[in-house]
């Protein structure tokens, strides 16, 4: 009888093996289907961390800006690395302006590009940001661990990185993730 | 004929090719120092390039990838330790930027794989082998079984 008991238990333990297996499975395509966990997201190790030092020229006419410019009004602010030569940044481009309605400062870095081409870019698509900066050899964003343009960072009012996005900011980032993010930080 | 020693010739041209495959096609990239520049590429060969992300950053010719490069090469030049220029990246670029991932609680499950399969499969063997005791002796053969088993066997009937 225990003998008949146990081997019962033991051919269950497959199929135990099987629907625990499924369920897992089926919660990672319900998390993936309701936003809540992105298997293509890129962790950044900045998060937590205070912003990386840098000091950087500026966009004619914006004056340049360092880190210590980012936090010196102390309250959350947004770092944007952007390009003229990168088609998301022009499909961003509204998404900043809704920041930027929103009252969340945008400090603008231009990544890897050229004078002439950063002013024409932000005389098509509309200039959001507090400053721009020029980061022409791209070290400051390595500093950053960017992936490529657009990219944002979240800083607190005490210059430390909450959040990242790689990628453009869209109507519905700025809702679910930047907003709730922001409100927590005030 | 002709055609199979074309075809050897041209295997054996790609294959002495092979190992030049990597995009670092600058010399001006390269470190003058031969040991260096092999240290360079080694470190360069376990980085992951961010921008294709299943290339290493030695292979890419993607511009970050070349920055990356051109950061080691400067890094090893100023005497840094690979460990230093590892730790240098991973601070920026997370684990992540490591093909070869570390051992540390959240690739615990990746690098436990293999030893909790070989763990498994001990577990199934030694079940089996003490399945249950052994079965009883079987009862001697009545005689019109022992008639049977002689038609089967065609031996002619069993001697009394």
């Amino acid at each position: 009888m225990a003998v008949a008991t146990r081997r019962r238990l033991l051919l269950l333990a497959p199929l135990a093996a099987a629907a625990a297996g499924g369920g897992a499975f089926t919660a990672l395509l319900v998390r993936m289907q309701e936003g809540t966990y992105d298997p293509h997201a890129l962790p950044s190790p900045l998060v937590g961390k205070p912003l990386p030092r840098f000091d950087l020229p500026g966009q004619p006419p914006s004056p340049g800006f360092s880190n210590a410019d980012v936090t010196a009004a102390r309250r959350p602010a947004i770092v944007n690395f952007f390009a003229s030569w990168c088609v998301p940044c022009v499909q961003e481009a509204p998404a900043l302006a809704l920041v930027k309605a929103a009252g969340i400062p945008l400090w603008g870095i231009a990544y890897k590009d050229q004078p002439e081409k950063t002013a024409q870019f932000l005389a098509e698509n509309g200039d959001p940001y507090v400053r721009v900066a020029r980061d022409q050899t791209g070290l400051v964003a390595i500093n950053f661990g960017l992936y490529g343009v657009p990219e944002s960072y979240l800083v607190d009012a005490d210059g430390i990185v909450r959040w990242r996005w790689a990628g453009g900011l869209s109507g519905d980032i700025i809702r679910q993730d930047l907003m709730p993010r922001v409100k927590a930080l005030a | 004929m002709k055609a199979p020693r074309l075809f050897a010739a041209l295997v054996l041209l790609l294959l002495a090719l092979a190992p030049a495959a990597r995009a670092v096609s600058d010399p001006a990239e390269m470190l003058p120092n031969p040991a260096e520049e092999r240290r360079a590429e080694a470190l360069g060969e376990q980085l992951r390039c961010l921008v294709c992300q299943n290339e290493s950053i030695e292979q890419s010719d993607a511009d970050l990838a070349k920055d990356l490069r051109r950061i080691i090469r400067q890094r090893i030049a100023a005497g840094e330790s690979d460990r230093q220029i590892m730790d240098w990246m991973v601070a920026r670029y997370g684990n992540f930027v490591r093909l070869d991932p570390p051992f540390d609680a959240m690739t615990l499950v990746l690098w436990g794989a293999p030893v909790l399969a070989l763990g498994g499969g001990l577990g199934v063997a030694l079940l089996l082998r003490r399945r249950g005791p052994a079965p009883p002796p079987q009862p001697p053969l009545t005689d019109a079984e022992r008639m049977r088993l002689a038609e089967l066997t065609e031996a002619g009937p069993p001697a009394r």
